[in-house]
């Protein structure tokens, strides 16, 4: 058995340690908010915190992820910039498929819980590896910039 | 308005409170030609009513809004509803939205004649007076049982923002409060729709209604489905197209922790386990010995290199006008062109996935779910069934670009194929991954263009040959008897066809050879390539005349008063005669100009670009000009340009699936880049005002950014681009 701190909640699997974190999450521990797009590391769909750091689950062991604190789509409101991050995605209609959404919320809420004014070049730095087909890149960016003036 | 959220209904908790309403409401057999004129009968049920087939109130005062159309992106979860909510006056806060079953004799695609399906950007404009006469229904129920409620004539009676009211004795009700008395009352035959004056919702802003949930990961698409017992499967499928299965090893997999089955399907080998995790191992872990005497073997060059030979010959007439032979043979000079364009694929964020599960007296799916008639169809035959027992729940899609609506069911068809090899004993979830999925055909085919044009002496166009290459998409399909006439593939000459220049003198032409790659529709479909080719051989006219190419277009679309007033709405915002200055030294800039008409939207865009010294380039900005008659919802139509032209551009800048001996060469997102947030340009969205019925946003904007941006490559550099992806 493996123990996960997974937003704030201890939780127990018997996948092995080898099995990614990101179907661990969806396929054992029913958080389905995370998604599957490529299993490389590539889109950034699956994007959750380790430790604060965004972190892609397709490519991180559950062994890994242990002695780590996991933050996922459905915890990441609870925090100070994501609750801002998500209210912007919904105030500025970022999603269209939605798909991609919840990686793409992870990795904004990460930057700003590092960087309370990033400028353009940070935010594209960030959000460099998440990949959105619906092209919501420029509303993404307007909804970063509105979060990060609404964090309390 | 600001606190709307979309509550996510279980199809349970739905079909508990109002299914039986609904069927009992429309006449059976009746097409649902225009709602409210085509129902007959009476609500039931006390505690809520609905009023067709669309509608349904709640006593909760909630307002479920039965959309028949797949949301994939483009927004229609908050179009159609908005028609509803405008004639119903309902607030905006109370409208809710559930997709509806697959019924083709309520949910038909009014433009698709007797199917149920989503595609060709129609969902808003064949529903645009279906859903306005729906909402229009419930509202005239609403204030007739208000007028009896209170004793008070119904045109005394007011509706606005979801409260009626009758001023006079000021005395208000909520639709819960009425809904009770209006389940007893008919359904009226005969409904008024609000002049465009009265709209309160219809050109303005609504908040989409999947934003919340989209934005909090509760939006349930068919990957996040879990039912009791349903096992994972992944398909081991043949390494090139049209091999078959010669035999399997399944020991390894078996062998594998959690793998439950290993079967084989027509389509591959299948294996089950309990997650995906362990169901991925299993295939790894999997030997297939494939049969390839039936595969396709050429690669992309040979492809082409056929479809070169091909066009130095004659095709099968798409169009003539006027006499092209004699027109080229009194030209004072003439100039041709040929063009390339690679097979793409869909690349959806979400690859293709479908749940099925078996029962006694048919079968049940959850899926992305875009082409209901084809589906229920091709699932019925595959496991001998009668279509109207393949029941189909409609989820969010991850993405389709035209992937999901597939003329031959092809991943809904292998995941009943699985349920069926297993007996039907669990329900099965089939995931393809990433790789499967670039991999497993459905593109939009390969091309070869070639154009010629004879110029007068003064430099007017006067004779124009185009001749186009590449595989039939409807061939072999349910389409091909509507949509392939003569031989001729509407949707390969699409754009070229009706090329809407005034040249006097003008044949178009198609090769259709056939190949062994599965091809289909992609975002825009034949305008992919048309608008590619006509709109940059036009820019080399333009030049070769000396000729200002946006004015040169102005000037041979006189005739066309909606392509000239896009055209002319962009090139105003893009501030077309002023020179670009080059922000850094060594950089050159150039500006592009197109402008093209799909699925009955014209779309005109600007592109500003740079280019730099080691010939990399960025599009800075594109301005873009849209005509798509009302703007429903203007915000939506923004975000759909956006949308277009990042897709387009991803195509531009680096798609391409090559083959090499049949086999796919493309896997994942390292080898078949999408655009990232840092390349976005800035996109400014102009709309052309229209009184004129909607037409379809999801695709218009996604052909026109290529050819601008080549546009803009030649004015900055001087050279063109006459094959895609772009190469400096």
């Amino acid at each position: 058995m493996i123990t996960l701190n997974v937003n704030g909640k201890r939780m127990q699997t018997d996948a092995d340690p080898d099995t990614p974190l990101l179907w661990v999450l969806r396929d054992h521990l029913y958080m389905t908010g995370t998604k599957y797009g490529c299993g490389m590391a590539l889109c950034g769909a699956c994007t959750v915190h380790l430790n604060g750091e965004p972190a892609r689950s397709c490519s991180t062991t559950v062994g890994a992820a242990a002695k780590r604190q996991i933050t996922t789509i459905e915890g990441i409101g609870a925090t100070k910039e994501g609750k801002a991050v998500q209210e912007a995605w919904i105030a500025n209609d970022v999603p269209q498929c939605g798909y991609c959404q919840s990686g793409q919320i992870m990795s904004a809420a990460a930057l700003l819980a590092k960087v309370k004014r990033p400028t353009d070049a940070e935010v594209e730095a960030a959000m460099s590896g998440n990949v959105c087909r619906c092209g919501t890149y420029n509303r993404i960016r307007a909804a970063i910039r509105a979060a990060a003036r609404n964090v309390k | 308005m600001d606190k709307f959220e979309i509550v996510n209904l279980s199809r349970r908790d739905f079909l508990k409170a109002g299914a039986g309403l609904t069927l009992g409401i429309v006449a059976p057999g009746a097409f649902a030609q225009g709602g409210p004129g085509q129902a007959g009968g009476t609500a039931v049920a006390a505690g809520a009513f609905a009023p067709n087939a669309f509608v349904l109130i709640g006593s909760d005062n909630a307002v479920t809004v039965i959309v028949k159309h797949l949301e994939m992106g483009q927004g229609t979860y908050t179009g159609l509803p908005t028609l509803v909510a405008e004639e119903l006056d309902a607030d905006w806060s109370q409208i809710r939205v559930e997709g509806a079953p697959a019924d083709a004799s309520r949910y038909n695609n009014l433009f698709f004649g007797q199917m149920q399906g989503t595609g060709g950007s129609t969902a808003l404009a064949n529903s645009y007076e279906q859903m306005r006469k729906a909402g229009a229904a419930a509202r005239a129920m609403l204030v007739s049982a208000a007028a009896e409620r209170w004793n008070v004539g119904p045109e005394s009676i007011t509706v606005a923002r979801g409260v009626v009211t009758h001023q006079p004795s000021d005395r208000k009700a909520t639709f819960g409060q009425l809904a009770a008395d209006v389940a007893k009352l008919p359904v009226p035959q005969e409904v008024k729709l609000k002049d465009a004056k009265d709209f309160v919702y219809i050109g303005r802003r609504a908040p989409r209604t999947d934003a919340r949930a989209k934005s909090t990961g509760t939006a349930v698409f068919t990957q996040d489905v879990k039912l009791p017992g349903m096992l994972t499967a992944l398909v081991a499928h043949p390494p090139r197209f049209g091999a078959k299965v010669k035999s399997f090893d399944a020991a390894g997999a078996k062998a594998v922790k959690g793998v439950v089955d290993v079967v084989a399907i027509p389509q591959g080998v299948a294996v089950l386990a309990n997650d995906f995790w362990s169901a991925k191992k299993g295939r790894d872990a999997l030997g297939v010995d494939w049969d390839e005497t039936e595969a396709f073997k050429l690669g992309s060059n040979e492809i082409m290199a056929e479809y070169k030979r091909l066009a130095a010959t004659p095709g099968l007439p798409a169009r003539r006008e006027g006499d092209v032979g004699a027109a080229f043979a009194s030209a004072a000079r003439t100039l041709e062109a040929a063009y390339e364009f690679p097979y793409l694929a869909h690349a959806c964020m979400e690859p293709m996935n479908c749940v099925v599960q078996l029962a006694a007296d048919g079968c049940e799916i959850w899926n992305g779910e875009q082409f209901q008639s084809i589906d229920q169809g091709a699932v019925a035959l595959a496991l001998g069934l009668k279509p109207e027992q393949v029941k189909l729940n409609m989820l969010y899609a991850g993405g389709s670009f035209g992937r999901r609506a597939n003329p031959h069911a092809d991943y809904v068809v292998e995941a009943a194929a699985i349920a069926k090899a297993t007996g039907g004993r669990a329900p099965v979830k089939l995931v393809w991954t990433r790789e499967d999925d670039m991999r497993a055909g459905y593109y939009r085919p390969m091309y070869f263009h070639t154009l010629k044009a004879g110029l007068d002496a003064q430099g007017n166009i006067v004779a124009w040959q185009h001749r186009i290459v590449g595989q039939s998409i409807l061939a072999g399909t349910a389409f091909e008897g509507m949509m392939v006439k003569d031989g001729v593939d509407a949707t390969s000459v699409e754009g070229a066809a009706n090329l809407p220049y005034a040249i006097p003198n003008l044949g178009v032409e198609l090769h259709s050879p056939k190949m062994g790659v599965p091809v289909q529709w992609w975002r825009s479909v034949g305008s992919t390539h048309t608008a590619f080719s006509t709109e940059t051989f036009l820019d080399e006219l333009a030049a070769a005349a000396r000729k200002d190419p946006y004015q040169l277009r102005r000037t041979l679309l006189a005739k066309h008063p909606r392509h000239r007033a896009a055209l002319e709405l962009a090139a105003t915002e893009a501030d077309w005669t002023l020179p670009l200055q080059p922000i850094r030294s060594g950089d050159r800039r150039g500006r592009g100009i197109a402008v093209h008409e799909s699925f009955n939207t014209v779309v005109a865009q600007v592109a500003e670009v740079t280019v730099r010294p080691d010939g990399e380039f960025r599009v800075d900005r594109v301005m873009c000009a849209v005509d798509c008659g009302v703007a429903v919802n203007p915000d939506v139509i923004r975000a759909q340009m956006e949308s277009g032209i990042a897709y387009g551009l991803t195509a531009a800048k680096y798609g391409a699936i090559t083959l090499k001996d049949g086999a796919v060469e493309q896997s994942n997102f390292h080898d078949y880049m999408p655009l990232r947030l840092a390349e976005m340009p800035r996109v400014g969205v102009y709309i052309v005002r229209s009184a004129e019925k909607p037409t379809g946003v999801g695709e218009p904007s996604t052909p026109v950014i290529a050819p601008a941006v080549a546009n803009a490559i030649f004015a900055a550099t001087g050279k063109r681009v006459r094959s895609l992806p772009i190469k400096i």
